[in-house]
Protein backbone atom coordinates (compact mmCIF):
# COMPACT_ATOMS: atom_id res chain seq x y z
CA UNK A 1 0.00 0.00 0.00
CA UNK A 2 1.25 3.46 -0.39
CA UNK A 3 3.42 5.40 1.74
CA UNK A 4 0.50 7.39 3.83
CA UNK A 5 -1.09 4.25 4.69
CA UNK A 6 2.46 3.00 6.17
CA UNK A 7 2.73 5.92 8.09
CA UNK A 8 -0.60 6.47 9.84
CA UNK A 9 -0.54 3.69 12.01
CA UNK A 10 -4.60 3.87 12.97
CA UNK A 11 -5.80 1.22 15.97
CA UNK A 12 -8.88 -0.79 13.98
CA UNK A 13 -10.50 -2.80 16.43
CA UNK A 14 -11.69 -5.52 14.46
CA UNK A 15 -13.68 -4.24 11.93
CA UNK A 16 -16.25 -6.94 10.27
CA UNK A 17 -18.91 -5.77 7.08
CA UNK A 18 -19.00 -9.46 7.06
CA UNK A 19 -18.86 -8.95 3.27
CA UNK A 20 -15.76 -11.33 2.49
CA UNK A 21 -17.42 -14.91 3.20
CA UNK A 22 -20.34 -13.83 0.88
CA UNK A 23 -18.07 -12.13 -1.68
CA UNK A 24 -15.94 -16.02 -1.91
CA UNK A 25 -19.08 -17.52 -2.41
CA UNK A 26 -20.23 -15.39 -5.28
CA UNK A 27 -16.56 -16.27 -7.04
CA UNK A 28 -17.04 -19.89 -6.00
CA UNK A 29 -20.34 -19.88 -7.72
CA UNK A 30 -19.42 -17.74 -10.96
CA UNK A 31 -16.27 -20.47 -11.49
CA UNK A 32 -18.97 -23.07 -11.06
CA UNK A 33 -21.12 -21.64 -13.93
CA UNK A 34 -17.79 -20.70 -15.24
CA UNK A 35 -17.05 -24.05 -15.69
CA UNK A 36 -20.53 -25.59 -16.49
CA UNK A 37 -21.60 -22.75 -19.12
CA UNK A 38 -18.36 -21.29 -20.41
CA UNK A 39 -20.31 -17.74 -18.94
CA UNK A 40 -17.67 -15.18 -17.24
CA UNK A 41 -18.69 -12.79 -14.29
CA UNK A 42 -17.05 -9.34 -13.16
CA UNK A 43 -17.29 -7.87 -9.72
CA UNK A 44 -16.91 -4.35 -9.00
CA UNK A 45 -15.05 -4.19 -5.75
CA UNK A 46 -16.40 -0.46 -5.83
CA UNK A 47 -19.72 -1.13 -5.15
CA UNK A 48 -19.48 -2.76 -1.59
CA UNK A 49 -18.50 -1.83 1.34
CA UNK A 50 -15.80 -2.71 3.39
CA UNK A 51 -14.25 -2.00 6.52
CA UNK A 52 -10.55 -0.53 6.72
CA UNK A 53 -8.45 -3.34 5.99
CA UNK A 54 -11.19 -5.92 5.05
CA UNK A 55 -10.25 -5.31 1.02
CA UNK A 56 -6.44 -6.02 1.81
CA UNK A 57 -7.87 -9.38 4.06
CA UNK A 58 -9.98 -10.60 0.56
CA UNK A 59 -6.79 -9.89 -1.66
CA UNK A 60 -4.70 -11.50 0.90
CA UNK A 61 -7.49 -14.80 0.54
CA UNK A 62 -7.28 -14.70 -3.20
CA UNK A 63 -3.53 -14.60 -3.27
CA UNK A 64 -1.50 -14.06 -6.09
CA UNK A 65 -1.12 -16.86 -8.69
CA UNK A 66 1.14 -17.66 -11.77
CA UNK A 67 0.33 -15.08 -14.48
CA UNK A 68 0.64 -11.18 -14.01
CA UNK A 69 0.36 -8.94 -16.59
CA UNK A 70 1.14 -4.98 -16.62
CA UNK A 71 -0.96 -3.11 -19.07
CA UNK A 72 -0.37 0.34 -20.55
CA UNK A 73 -3.44 1.99 -21.88
CA UNK A 74 -4.94 5.08 -20.41
CA UNK A 75 -2.12 4.68 -17.69
CA UNK A 76 -1.54 1.03 -16.09
CA UNK A 77 -3.34 -1.63 -15.16
CA UNK A 78 -2.29 -4.59 -13.20
CA UNK A 79 -4.22 -8.14 -14.34
CA UNK A 80 -2.99 -10.98 -11.98
CA UNK A 81 -4.74 -14.45 -11.43
CA UNK A 82 -5.21 -15.59 -8.03
CA UNK A 83 -4.16 -18.64 -7.02
CA UNK A 84 -7.68 -19.99 -7.89
CA UNK A 85 -7.02 -20.68 -11.88
CA UNK A 86 -9.68 -18.63 -13.59
CA UNK A 87 -10.38 -15.92 -10.74
CA UNK A 88 -8.49 -12.36 -11.50
CA UNK A 89 -7.58 -9.33 -9.83
CA UNK A 90 -8.36 -6.30 -11.89
CA UNK A 91 -6.91 -2.93 -10.98
CA UNK A 92 -7.13 -0.06 -13.46
CA UNK A 93 -4.97 3.38 -12.77
CA UNK A 94 -5.00 6.19 -14.34
CA UNK A 95 -1.27 8.11 -15.44
CA UNK A 96 -1.34 9.74 -11.91
CA UNK A 97 -1.40 6.30 -10.42
CA UNK A 98 -4.42 6.71 -9.05
CA UNK A 99 -6.98 3.57 -8.50
CA UNK A 100 -9.95 3.92 -11.25
CA UNK A 101 -11.28 0.84 -10.97
CA UNK A 102 -10.95 -2.56 -9.55
CA UNK A 103 -12.66 -6.07 -10.47
CA UNK A 104 -12.47 -9.31 -9.88
CA UNK A 105 -13.28 -11.09 -13.44
CA UNK A 106 -14.08 -14.84 -13.19
CA UNK A 107 -13.16 -15.86 -16.79
CA UNK A 108 -10.52 -18.32 -19.04
CA UNK A 109 -8.81 -15.03 -20.04
CA UNK A 110 -9.58 -11.43 -19.02
CA UNK A 111 -11.08 -9.57 -22.15
CA UNK A 112 -8.58 -6.71 -21.99
CA UNK A 113 -5.70 -9.02 -22.69
CA UNK A 114 -6.77 -10.03 -25.98
CA UNK A 115 -6.16 -8.10 -29.09
CA UNK A 116 -9.06 -6.07 -29.99
CA UNK A 117 -10.17 -7.34 -33.45
CA UNK A 118 -10.43 -3.48 -34.81
CA UNK A 119 -6.41 -3.06 -33.53
CA UNK A 120 -5.29 -6.21 -35.37
CA UNK A 121 -6.92 -5.00 -38.76
CA UNK A 122 -4.81 -1.31 -38.07
CA UNK A 123 -2.04 -3.62 -37.30
CA UNK A 124 -2.32 -5.32 -40.48
CA UNK A 125 -2.19 -2.14 -42.25
CA UNK A 126 0.82 -1.11 -40.55
CA UNK A 127 2.50 -4.05 -41.03
CA UNK A 128 1.79 -3.92 -45.08
CA UNK A 129 3.28 -0.33 -45.31
CA UNK A 130 6.08 -1.13 -43.23
CA UNK A 131 6.74 -4.22 -45.16
CA UNK A 132 6.41 -2.23 -48.38
CA UNK A 133 9.02 0.67 -47.57
CA UNK A 134 11.80 -1.92 -47.64
CA UNK B 1 -14.66 22.67 -31.45
CA UNK B 2 -14.92 19.42 -33.30
CA UNK B 3 -18.43 19.21 -31.41
CA UNK B 4 -19.92 16.57 -34.16
CA UNK B 5 -17.09 13.67 -33.37
CA UNK B 6 -17.95 10.36 -32.20
CA UNK B 7 -16.33 10.01 -28.97
CA UNK B 8 -14.64 6.33 -30.49
CA UNK B 9 -13.32 8.13 -33.52
CA UNK B 10 -12.24 11.31 -31.22
CA UNK B 11 -10.42 8.83 -28.25
CA UNK B 12 -8.51 7.26 -31.15
CA UNK B 13 -7.09 10.34 -32.45
CA UNK B 14 -5.59 10.96 -29.56
CA UNK B 15 -4.17 7.80 -29.57
CA UNK B 16 -6.12 5.70 -26.79
CA UNK B 17 -6.41 1.91 -28.07
CA UNK B 18 -9.18 -0.08 -27.90
CA UNK B 19 -7.64 -1.82 -24.67
CA UNK B 20 -7.76 1.75 -23.65
CA UNK B 21 -10.92 2.16 -24.43
CA UNK B 22 -12.16 -0.90 -22.96
CA UNK B 23 -10.37 -0.05 -20.06
CA UNK B 24 -12.11 3.53 -20.28
CA UNK B 25 -15.76 1.99 -20.39
CA UNK B 26 -14.77 -0.25 -17.61
CA UNK B 27 -14.40 2.63 -15.52
CA UNK B 28 -16.83 4.36 -16.74
CA UNK B 29 -19.74 1.64 -16.10
CA UNK B 30 -17.98 1.61 -12.59
CA UNK B 31 -18.35 4.83 -12.04
CA UNK B 32 -22.34 5.02 -13.13
CA UNK B 33 -22.79 2.40 -10.33
CA UNK B 34 -23.88 0.18 -13.36
CA UNK B 35 -22.97 -3.55 -13.38
CA UNK B 36 -20.41 -4.62 -15.23
CA UNK B 37 -21.89 -7.06 -17.11
CA UNK B 38 -22.99 -3.53 -18.98
CA UNK B 39 -20.12 -2.71 -20.65
CA UNK B 40 -20.22 -4.19 -23.65
CA UNK B 41 -23.46 -2.13 -24.15
CA UNK B 42 -21.72 1.56 -22.55
CA UNK B 43 -18.63 0.43 -25.24
CA UNK B 44 -20.82 0.46 -28.17
CA UNK B 45 -23.38 3.71 -27.17
CA UNK B 46 -19.88 5.67 -26.65
CA UNK B 47 -18.23 4.40 -29.54
CA UNK B 48 -20.59 6.61 -31.10
CA UNK B 49 -21.78 9.05 -28.68
CA UNK B 50 -20.91 12.78 -29.85
CA UNK B 51 -20.23 15.24 -27.72
CA UNK B 52 -22.29 17.23 -25.94
CA UNK B 53 -22.08 20.69 -25.25
CA UNK B 54 -22.07 22.08 -21.91
CA UNK B 55 -22.69 25.61 -20.03
CA UNK B 56 -21.95 25.54 -16.58
CA UNK B 57 -22.87 28.68 -14.51
CA UNK B 58 -21.85 29.38 -10.93
CA UNK B 59 -24.13 31.37 -8.80
CA UNK B 60 -23.64 31.66 -4.85
CA UNK B 61 -21.20 28.92 -4.04
CA UNK B 62 -17.78 28.66 -2.69
CA UNK B 63 -16.47 27.01 -5.80
CA UNK B 64 -15.91 24.07 -4.05
CA UNK B 65 -18.21 21.84 -6.25
CA UNK B 66 -15.51 22.52 -8.56
CA UNK B 67 -12.67 22.13 -7.10
CA UNK B 68 -14.03 18.85 -5.94
CA UNK B 69 -14.51 17.95 -9.72
CA UNK B 70 -11.45 19.88 -11.32
CA UNK B 71 -8.73 18.84 -8.19
CA UNK B 72 -9.06 15.57 -7.67
CA UNK B 73 -7.35 13.47 -9.92
CA UNK B 74 -7.00 15.05 -13.52
CA UNK B 75 -5.91 14.42 -16.05
CA UNK B 76 -7.84 10.86 -15.30
CA UNK B 77 -10.33 9.02 -17.47
CA UNK B 78 -12.62 11.58 -15.80
CA UNK B 79 -10.32 14.26 -17.43
CA UNK B 80 -10.95 12.00 -20.60
CA UNK B 81 -15.01 12.78 -20.52
CA UNK B 82 -14.25 16.26 -19.87
CA UNK B 83 -11.77 16.56 -23.18
CA UNK B 84 -14.80 14.63 -24.38
CA UNK B 85 -17.95 16.86 -23.81
CA UNK B 86 -17.46 20.45 -25.12
CA UNK B 87 -17.25 22.94 -21.95
CA UNK B 88 -18.25 25.89 -23.96
CA UNK B 89 -18.87 28.38 -20.82
CA UNK B 90 -17.38 27.56 -16.92
CA UNK B 91 -16.63 31.25 -16.21
CA UNK B 92 -14.24 30.13 -13.12
CA UNK B 93 -12.35 27.98 -15.77
CA UNK B 94 -12.52 29.71 -18.98
CA UNK B 95 -9.69 32.68 -19.92
CA UNK B 96 -12.52 34.65 -21.06
CA UNK B 97 -13.98 37.09 -19.09
CA UNK B 98 -16.80 39.73 -19.12
CA UNK B 99 -18.26 40.45 -22.35
CA UNK B 100 -16.22 37.78 -24.11
CA UNK B 101 -17.41 35.48 -22.23
CA UNK B 102 -20.74 36.14 -22.46
CA UNK B 103 -20.35 36.00 -26.13
CA UNK B 104 -19.31 32.52 -25.95
CA UNK B 105 -21.92 31.58 -24.09
CA UNK B 106 -24.61 33.09 -26.38
CA UNK B 107 -22.66 31.83 -29.23
CA UNK B 108 -22.49 27.82 -27.39
CA UNK B 109 -26.36 28.22 -26.96
CA UNK B 110 -27.44 29.40 -30.49
CA UNK B 111 -25.52 26.59 -31.82
CA UNK B 112 -26.65 24.00 -29.68
CA UNK B 113 -29.95 25.59 -29.20
CA UNK B 114 -32.54 22.36 -27.10
CA UNK B 115 -29.51 20.54 -27.27
CA UNK B 116 -27.23 21.33 -24.79
CA UNK B 117 -26.57 20.53 -21.17
CA UNK B 118 -26.89 23.41 -18.51
CA UNK B 119 -24.74 22.14 -15.14
CA UNK B 120 -25.77 25.22 -12.69
CA UNK B 121 -23.52 25.00 -9.17
CA UNK B 122 -24.67 27.93 -6.74
CA UNK B 123 -28.13 28.78 -5.49
CA UNK B 124 -30.14 31.97 -6.74
CA UNK B 125 -30.81 34.84 -5.11
CA UNK B 126 -34.43 35.89 -4.99
CA UNK B 127 -33.85 38.85 -2.68
CA UNK B 128 -31.96 41.67 -4.12
CA UNK B 129 -31.01 40.52 -7.48
CA UNK B 130 -27.76 42.69 -6.24
CA UNK B 131 -26.62 39.88 -4.49
CA UNK B 132 -24.76 37.89 -7.30
CA UNK B 133 -24.46 38.84 -10.45
CA UNK B 134 -22.18 37.81 -13.53
CA UNK B 135 -21.57 40.55 -15.88
CA UNK B 136 -24.29 42.95 -14.88
CA UNK B 137 -26.55 40.10 -14.98
CA UNK B 138 -28.45 38.52 -12.11
CA UNK B 139 -27.78 35.08 -11.37
CA UNK B 140 -32.18 34.34 -11.68
CA UNK B 141 -31.89 36.58 -15.76
CA UNK B 142 -29.10 34.02 -16.37
CA UNK B 143 -30.82 30.94 -15.19
CA UNK B 144 -33.93 31.57 -16.74
CA UNK B 145 -31.80 32.56 -19.90
CA UNK B 146 -29.97 29.87 -20.46
CA UNK B 147 -31.71 27.00 -18.69
CA UNK B 148 -35.08 27.80 -21.55
CA UNK B 149 -33.08 26.51 -24.78
CA UNK B 150 -31.30 23.51 -22.51
CA UNK B 151 -31.69 19.78 -22.92
CA UNK B 152 -31.83 18.80 -19.80
CA UNK B 153 -30.02 20.76 -16.41
CA UNK B 154 -27.96 19.14 -13.44
CA UNK B 155 -27.95 21.10 -10.14
CA UNK B 156 -24.47 19.97 -9.08
CA UNK B 157 -23.88 20.39 -5.29
CA UNK B 158 -26.51 21.03 -2.42
CA UNK B 159 -26.20 24.78 -2.70
CA UNK B 160 -27.60 24.18 -6.74
CA UNK B 161 -29.96 21.22 -5.81
CA UNK B 162 -31.25 22.46 -2.60
CA UNK B 163 -30.52 25.97 -1.74
CA UNK B 164 -27.78 24.79 0.75
CA UNK B 165 -25.50 26.67 2.83
CA UNK B 166 -26.57 30.43 1.37
CA UNK B 167 -30.58 28.85 2.34
CA UNK B 168 -29.44 27.73 5.47
CA UNK B 169 -31.51 30.29 8.41
CA UNK B 170 -31.82 32.95 8.44
CA UNK B 171 -31.27 32.93 4.52
CA UNK B 172 -30.57 36.54 4.20
CA UNK B 173 -30.42 36.26 0.61
CA UNK B 174 -33.78 34.24 -0.19
CA UNK B 175 -31.18 31.91 -1.52
CA UNK B 176 -33.35 29.09 -3.76
CA UNK B 177 -32.35 26.01 -5.42
CA UNK B 178 -32.86 25.56 -9.41
CA UNK B 179 -35.97 23.44 -9.68
CA UNK B 180 -37.78 25.88 -7.34
CA UNK B 181 -37.26 28.54 -10.51
CA UNK B 182 -37.00 26.28 -13.22
CA UNK B 183 -40.26 23.95 -13.36
CA UNK B 184 -40.44 22.92 -17.20
CA UNK B 185 -36.96 20.75 -17.74
CA UNK B 186 -35.44 17.62 -16.70
CA UNK B 187 -33.25 18.57 -13.72
CA UNK B 188 -30.98 15.98 -12.21
CA UNK B 189 -30.02 17.04 -8.65
CA UNK B 190 -26.28 15.97 -7.94
CA UNK B 191 -26.27 17.15 -4.04
CA UNK B 192 -23.01 16.90 -1.78
CA UNK B 193 -21.38 19.43 -0.34
CA UNK B 194 -19.36 19.11 -2.36
CA UNK B 195 -20.41 16.06 -4.42
CA UNK B 196 -18.26 12.99 -4.87
CA UNK B 197 -16.39 13.96 -7.97
CA UNK B 198 -17.31 10.65 -9.85
CA UNK B 199 -21.09 11.28 -8.98
CA UNK B 200 -20.60 14.67 -10.98
CA UNK B 201 -18.78 12.79 -13.31
CA UNK B 202 -20.59 9.61 -13.45
CA UNK B 203 -24.00 11.71 -14.17
CA UNK B 204 -22.33 13.62 -17.34
CA UNK B 205 -21.08 10.02 -18.25
CA UNK B 206 -24.34 8.40 -18.33
CA UNK B 207 -25.92 11.29 -20.52
CA UNK B 208 -22.78 11.30 -22.70
CA UNK B 209 -23.01 7.44 -23.06
CA UNK B 210 -26.70 7.00 -23.23
CA UNK B 211 -28.06 10.82 -24.39
CA UNK B 212 -30.48 10.82 -21.53
CA UNK B 213 -30.64 11.23 -17.81
CA UNK B 214 -30.17 8.91 -15.39
CA UNK B 215 -33.41 7.17 -13.08
CA UNK B 216 -34.05 9.35 -10.24
CA UNK B 217 -35.40 9.38 -6.28
CA UNK B 218 -38.05 11.46 -5.19
CA UNK B 219 -35.47 13.92 -4.27
CA UNK B 220 -33.94 14.18 -7.87
CA UNK B 221 -31.09 12.45 -7.20
CA UNK B 222 -29.73 9.87 -9.54
CA UNK B 223 -30.80 6.39 -7.90
CA UNK B 224 -27.54 4.73 -8.62
CA UNK B 225 -25.39 6.98 -6.20
CA UNK B 226 -27.97 7.87 -4.11
CA UNK B 227 -29.97 4.78 -3.66
CA UNK B 228 -28.46 3.73 -0.39
CA UNK B 229 -28.24 5.60 2.93
CA UNK B 230 -24.88 6.07 4.73
CA UNK B 231 -26.22 4.14 8.05
CA UNK B 232 -27.04 0.69 5.47
CA UNK B 233 -23.58 0.81 4.00
CA UNK B 234 -21.60 1.91 6.75
CA UNK B 235 -18.54 -0.07 7.90
CA UNK B 236 -19.60 0.69 11.32
CA UNK B 237 -23.02 -0.45 11.30
CA UNK B 238 -22.57 -3.90 12.94
CA UNK B 239 -21.77 -1.74 16.00
CA UNK B 240 -25.10 -0.16 16.09
CA UNK B 241 -26.42 -3.28 15.97
CA UNK B 242 -25.05 -4.28 18.90
CA UNK B 243 -25.53 -1.07 20.43
CA UNK B 244 -22.07 -0.52 20.98
CA UNK B 245 -21.54 4.03 20.79
CA UNK B 246 -18.17 6.49 21.17
CA UNK B 247 -19.67 9.36 23.55
CA UNK B 248 -17.11 11.13 22.97
CA UNK B 249 -14.31 11.85 20.47
CA UNK B 250 -11.52 10.21 22.96
CA UNK B 251 -13.10 7.84 24.62
CA UNK B 252 -12.45 3.92 24.27
CA UNK B 253 -15.55 3.31 22.02
CA UNK B 254 -13.95 6.26 19.85
CA UNK B 255 -10.48 4.72 19.52
CA UNK B 256 -12.19 1.22 18.86
CA UNK B 257 -14.07 2.61 16.15
CA UNK B 258 -17.82 1.95 17.81
CA UNK B 259 -20.76 3.63 16.01
CA UNK B 260 -20.82 7.53 15.89
CA UNK B 261 -24.67 8.07 16.40
CA UNK B 262 -24.33 9.45 19.74
CA UNK B 263 -22.10 11.94 18.37
CA UNK B 264 -24.27 13.18 15.78
CA UNK B 265 -23.76 11.29 12.94
CA UNK B 266 -26.58 11.45 9.94
CA UNK B 267 -25.79 8.22 8.24
CA UNK B 268 -29.27 6.83 9.24
CA UNK B 269 -31.03 9.76 7.07
CA UNK B 270 -28.55 10.71 4.49
CA UNK B 271 -28.80 9.09 1.12
CA UNK B 272 -25.47 9.37 -0.79
CA UNK B 273 -22.15 7.14 -1.90
CA UNK B 274 -19.26 7.96 0.31
CA UNK B 275 -19.97 4.80 2.39
CA UNK B 276 -18.63 2.84 -0.99
CA UNK B 277 -16.79 4.90 -3.45
CA UNK B 278 -15.70 6.94 -0.27
CA UNK B 279 -13.61 10.26 -0.74
CA UNK B 280 -9.59 10.79 -2.25
CA UNK B 281 -9.41 8.32 -5.23
CA UNK B 282 -11.34 6.47 -2.43
CA UNK B 283 -8.83 6.38 0.71
CA UNK B 284 -11.52 7.13 3.41
CA UNK B 285 -14.70 8.76 3.81
CA UNK B 286 -15.82 10.93 7.03
CA UNK B 287 -17.36 8.08 9.07
CA UNK B 288 -14.14 6.20 8.53
CA UNK B 289 -12.06 9.49 9.92
CA UNK B 290 -13.89 9.28 12.81
CA UNK B 291 -16.22 12.23 12.90
CA UNK B 292 -20.35 11.35 12.13
CA UNK B 293 -21.99 11.91 8.72
CA UNK B 294 -23.23 15.67 8.39
CA UNK B 295 -25.88 14.96 6.21
CA UNK B 296 -24.35 17.20 3.48
CA UNK B 297 -26.62 15.69 0.58
CA UNK B 298 -30.36 16.68 2.33
CA UNK B 299 -31.82 19.32 2.20
CA UNK B 300 -32.00 21.62 4.97
CA UNK B 301 -28.89 19.69 6.37
CA UNK B 302 -27.41 22.77 7.56
CA UNK B 303 -30.67 23.29 10.04
CA UNK B 304 -30.93 20.12 11.07
CA UNK B 305 -30.60 20.72 14.66
CA UNK B 306 -26.77 20.67 15.23
CA UNK B 307 -24.00 18.32 13.87
CA UNK B 308 -23.23 17.08 17.11
CA UNK B 309 -26.51 16.25 18.28
CA UNK B 310 -28.01 12.73 17.87
CA UNK B 311 -30.92 12.19 15.72
CA UNK B 312 -32.74 10.91 18.68
CA UNK B 313 -32.47 14.12 20.60
CA UNK B 314 -32.60 16.80 17.74
CA UNK B 315 -35.72 18.81 18.04
CA UNK B 316 -35.35 20.47 15.14
CA UNK B 317 -36.35 23.74 16.62
CA UNK B 318 -36.21 25.86 14.20
CA UNK B 319 -36.87 29.14 16.02
CA UNK B 320 -33.93 28.16 18.13
CA UNK B 321 -31.70 28.15 15.16
CA UNK B 322 -33.16 30.69 13.44
CA UNK B 323 -32.60 32.45 16.34
CA UNK B 324 -28.66 31.47 16.18
CA UNK B 325 -28.22 32.66 12.58
CA UNK B 326 -29.39 35.86 13.46
CA UNK B 327 -26.89 35.95 16.43
CA UNK B 328 -24.01 34.87 14.30
CA UNK B 329 -25.17 37.84 11.39
CA UNK B 330 -25.18 40.45 14.26
CA UNK B 331 -21.72 39.85 15.61
CA UNK B 332 -20.29 39.51 11.37
CA UNK B 333 -22.29 43.51 11.59
CA UNK B 334 -24.64 43.00 9.02
CA UNK B 335 -27.60 42.35 10.86
CA UNK B 336 -29.38 46.06 9.76
CA UNK B 337 -28.06 45.15 6.42
CA UNK B 338 -30.19 42.23 6.59
CA UNK B 339 -33.45 44.18 7.39
CA UNK B 340 -33.34 45.81 4.13
CA UNK B 341 -32.47 43.15 1.86
CA UNK B 342 -34.48 40.97 3.74
CA UNK B 343 -37.82 43.92 2.54
CA UNK B 344 -37.13 42.94 -0.77
CA UNK B 345 -37.22 39.06 -0.44
CA UNK B 346 -39.65 37.58 -2.93
CA UNK B 347 -39.22 34.10 -1.92
CA UNK B 348 -40.34 34.79 2.33
CA UNK B 349 -42.91 32.37 1.79
CA UNK B 350 -40.63 29.62 1.05
CA UNK B 351 -38.33 29.80 4.39
CA UNK B 352 -38.02 30.42 7.94
CA UNK B 353 -38.75 33.92 7.91
CA UNK B 354 -37.47 36.47 10.40
CA UNK B 355 -39.15 39.05 11.81
CA UNK B 356 -38.09 42.83 11.52
CA UNK B 357 -38.57 42.56 15.66
CA UNK B 358 -36.66 39.75 16.07
CA UNK B 359 -33.76 41.55 13.85
CA UNK B 360 -34.44 44.91 16.04
CA UNK B 361 -33.78 42.92 19.03
CA UNK B 362 -30.73 41.80 17.94
CA UNK B 363 -29.53 44.98 16.51
CA UNK B 364 -29.91 46.47 20.22
CA UNK B 365 -27.98 43.65 21.90
S1 LIG C 1 -21.49 5.74 12.29
FE1 LIG C 1 -23.37 6.70 11.49
S2 LIG C 1 -23.81 5.72 9.55
FE2 LIG C 1 -22.31 4.43 10.65
S3 LIG C 1 -23.57 2.95 11.77
FE3 LIG C 1 -23.25 4.63 13.16
S4 LIG C 1 -25.03 6.00 12.82
FE4 LIG C 1 -24.93 4.58 11.09
S1 LIG D 1 -20.29 11.31 5.20
FE1 LIG D 1 -22.21 12.45 5.06
S2 LIG D 1 -21.68 14.63 5.37
FE2 LIG D 1 -19.81 13.51 4.91
S3 LIG D 1 -19.50 13.75 2.73
FE3 LIG D 1 -20.62 11.80 3.05
S4 LIG D 1 -22.83 12.39 2.93
FE4 LIG D 1 -21.65 14.27 3.16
Amino acid sequence: MNSMQNSLKVEIGGYHTGNIPPLLHEIRHALRNLLDNGETTTIDLRSLPMAPGEQQQLLDILGKGEISVHLDALGKSEITESIYAGVWLIIHYNNNGEVMGKFIEITRVPAILKAQTADMEESLAALQMRLEEI
Amino acid sequence: MSNNKPLGQALREQGVSRRGFLKFCATTASLMALPPSMVPAIAKALESARRPSVIWLSFQECTGCTESLTRSHAPTLEGLIFDNISLDYHHTLQAASGDAAEAAREAAMEENKGNYLLVVDGSIPLGNPGYSTIAGISNLEMLKEVAEHAAAIIAVGTCAAYGGLPHANPNPTGAVSVEEIIKDKPIVNVPGCPPIPVVITGVLAHFLTFGKLPELDHLGRPLAFYGNNIHDRCYRRPFYDKGLFANTFDDEGARKGWCLFKLGCKGPVTYNACATIKWNDGTSFPIEAGHGCLGCSEPNFWDMGGFYNALSESTMNLSRTAAVGIAVGAAAGTASGLLNRRKKSKAEAAHETVSVKDLQREDKS
